[in-house]
């Protein structure tokens, strides 16, 4: 892999953002948004129930949080795909000397930025709206991050190959594929919720592992490693599998003459 | 004498002619096709479509709409996969060496345009920078200036005309000093003067570089003005090969067009039923 193509492929996702006030905007609007809705309806629940309830806004907004980390890492590779596709320059891009990898990882360094830049507005709102302090989860964050980090990749490398197969008319997928895992994978509820026989099915997705993690440690102050552990290993797995996913539909696409196509839609 | 046999005998003597004109050529080939097909649902895009670039020549890939000629660029550039049949670009086969061979090559394309919401520069800063080009500023202004486009240099690129569009394509195109260039249509939808200037612009880089580059265009004035061979493709194979010159001798006809034309409505060459030349 060639550092200096990544930092070519990552520069035109700085100009872009840089120069469309609009695009950062955009970054921030969703979140807040359902930040500020998710934060008030917890204030009110707790005003309006007793018992144990205080502890629900911290888990309720710590989810948020998280979730917006693996969904902005998806977007990342996903929406830095569909700017190249509506931009017509995805041709231009195939016919450098770019190698899969390359570009992956360009659009895995646009998700890190996007992260930064969302995840700075929540933690600020979030702490001066509802005094709600990310930081009461400490250096568990770290492992946290880097693991909803990771699936939201694969997540962006499927949903890419998706679009690459079915064209532009699947491009709601960017924005939808996080949400078919979401119900399944305990967010902001825990695993116990669920019927029995789609417990494994949460358990076999890292997400799982990392929200009830931050439950966890949002109501005792640590965790297990087993579950980071799981949640890494099952990462490696995943990354691997839409990895290969990617690179199987991208030579299909070239089999079938389909990546032309996105030139002249 | 059949039509089919008439016509196997115009495609046996193009070839005869091309083999006498290629044999005594003894300059490198950077490009080969051996024997390409691409299938699509069952129809042939390319038809064993074979042919050999050499360093320094320019040739002209002639065809009308749906004669194969995008298809094989493509194949060419590794962007659609052949069905059957071999390439090799700087003697190595394609698709096991396709980044070293992307390395020494480019494309431009009327159709595959720059991002229009960055700046010029910065657009072509992003592909210097993937290239690897020294000095990548200096770089774009030079070509920007050859290409009478430096006064477009801090303009955004979704804001330009078709014609300003297509010089700073070509800038794109020529920012790796390529070996190979892959130019398809480029002077589509520009106004005479302004196909002038690009066609004369990159007929003196080819020359001052030695630069082999394919050339597709339905402009007959572009290809007889740049082209030193041409390939007429119909129906995915080659139907004519030769000089411009050359082609308009074999064929009877007045010009390149009405050899166009002729090829496109007839897929021959020559006449086979006696009828006079078209006007």
């Amino acid at each position: 892999m060639n550092l200096r193509i990544v930092h070519a492929l990552l520069l035109r996702y700085v100009f872009l953002y840089t120069r469309s006030p609009i695009r950062m905007v955009e970054m921030v609007f969703w979140p807040v948004v359902d930040l500020l809705v998710w934060g008030f309806l917890t204030i009110y629940l707790r005003q309006n129930t007793s018992g144990e309830f205080p502890h629900f806004i911290t888990f309720l907004l710590g989810a948020l949080i998280l979730w917006d980390i693996l969904f902005r890492a998806q977007q990342g590779v996903a929406i830095s795909f569909l700017e190249d596709v509506w931009t017509r320059n995805l041709l231009n891009i195939f016919v450098a000397p770019v190698r899969t990898l390359e570009y992956l990882s360009a659009t895995f360094a646009v998700g890190v930025l996007r992260i930064g830049v969302t995840a700075v507005a929540l933690v600020l709102i979030g702490w001066l709206a509802y005094s709600f302090n990310v930081f009461v989860m400490r250096w568990w964050l770290i492992p946290f991050f880097l693991n909803l980090m990771l699936f939201g990749w694969s997540l962006g490398m499927i949903s890419t190959a998706l679009i690459l197969r079915w064209g532009q008319a699947a491009e709601s997928l960017a924005w939808a594929v996080p949400f078919f895992i979401q119900p399944v994978v305990a967010v902001f509820y825990p695993v116990s919720v669920l019927p029995g026989w789609l417990q494994p099915v949460a358990l076999a997705l890292p997400p799982t592992h990392i929200f009830e993690g931050m439950r966890e440690v949002m109501r005792t102050g640590t965790m297990s490693y087993a579950p980071l552990c799981w949640a890494l290993a099952l990462n490696l797995f995943y990354l691997g599998l839409a990895g290969g996913f990617f690179v199987w539909i991208l030579n299909y696409t070239r089999k079938r003459g389909l990546l032309t196509k996105f030139s002249t839609q | 004498m059949t039509i089919l046999t008439a016509r196997i005998e115009v495609a046996s003597s193009c070839r005869a002619a091309s083999r006498t004109m290629l044999a005594t050529d003894h300059r490198e080939i950077l490009l080969e096709a051996v024997e390409l097909t691409r299938e699509f649902d069952g129809v042939k895009a390319l038809d064993r479509f074979s042919f050999q670039l050499r360093r320094g020549e320019v040739l002209g890939l002639l065809g009308a709409n749906g004669a194969g000629k995008t298809t094989a660029m493509h194949c060419l550039l590794g962007l659609t996969l052949p069905s059957s049949g071999q390439l090799f670009a700087f003697g190595q086969a394609l698709h096991p060496h396709r980044i070293e061979i992307l390395r020494r090559s480019n494309f431009s394309s009327s159709y595959a345009s720059l991002p229009g919401n960055l700046k010029v520069w910065q657009n072509l800063l992003v592909f210097a920078r993937i290239y690897g080009v020294p000095r990548p500023m200096k770089k774009i202004d030079d070509l920007l200036e050859m290409l009478e486009v430096g006064h477009l240099r801090d303009r955004i690129t979704g804001q330009l005309s078709a014609g300003e569009s297509t010089r700073v394509n070509l800038c794109k195109a020529f920012l790796n000093d390529p070996e190979l260039l892959m130019l398809d249509e480029p002077t589509a939808s520009l106004d005479p003067d302004i196909a002038d200037k690009v066609r004369k612009v990159v007929r003196r880089l080819q020359r001052e570089r030695s630069i082999a580059i394919l050339y597709t265009s339905h402009n007959m004035i572009d290809i007889e003005e740049v082209c030193d061979r041409v390939i007429f493709l119909h129906k995915g194979r080659i139907v004519a090969e030769g000089s411009p010159a050359d082609i308009v001798k074999r064929s009877a006809e007045h010009s390149l067009e009405n050899v166009f034309i002729k090829i496109a409505r007839s897929g021959d060459l020559e006449d086979t039923n006696g009828k006079e030349p078209s006007a």
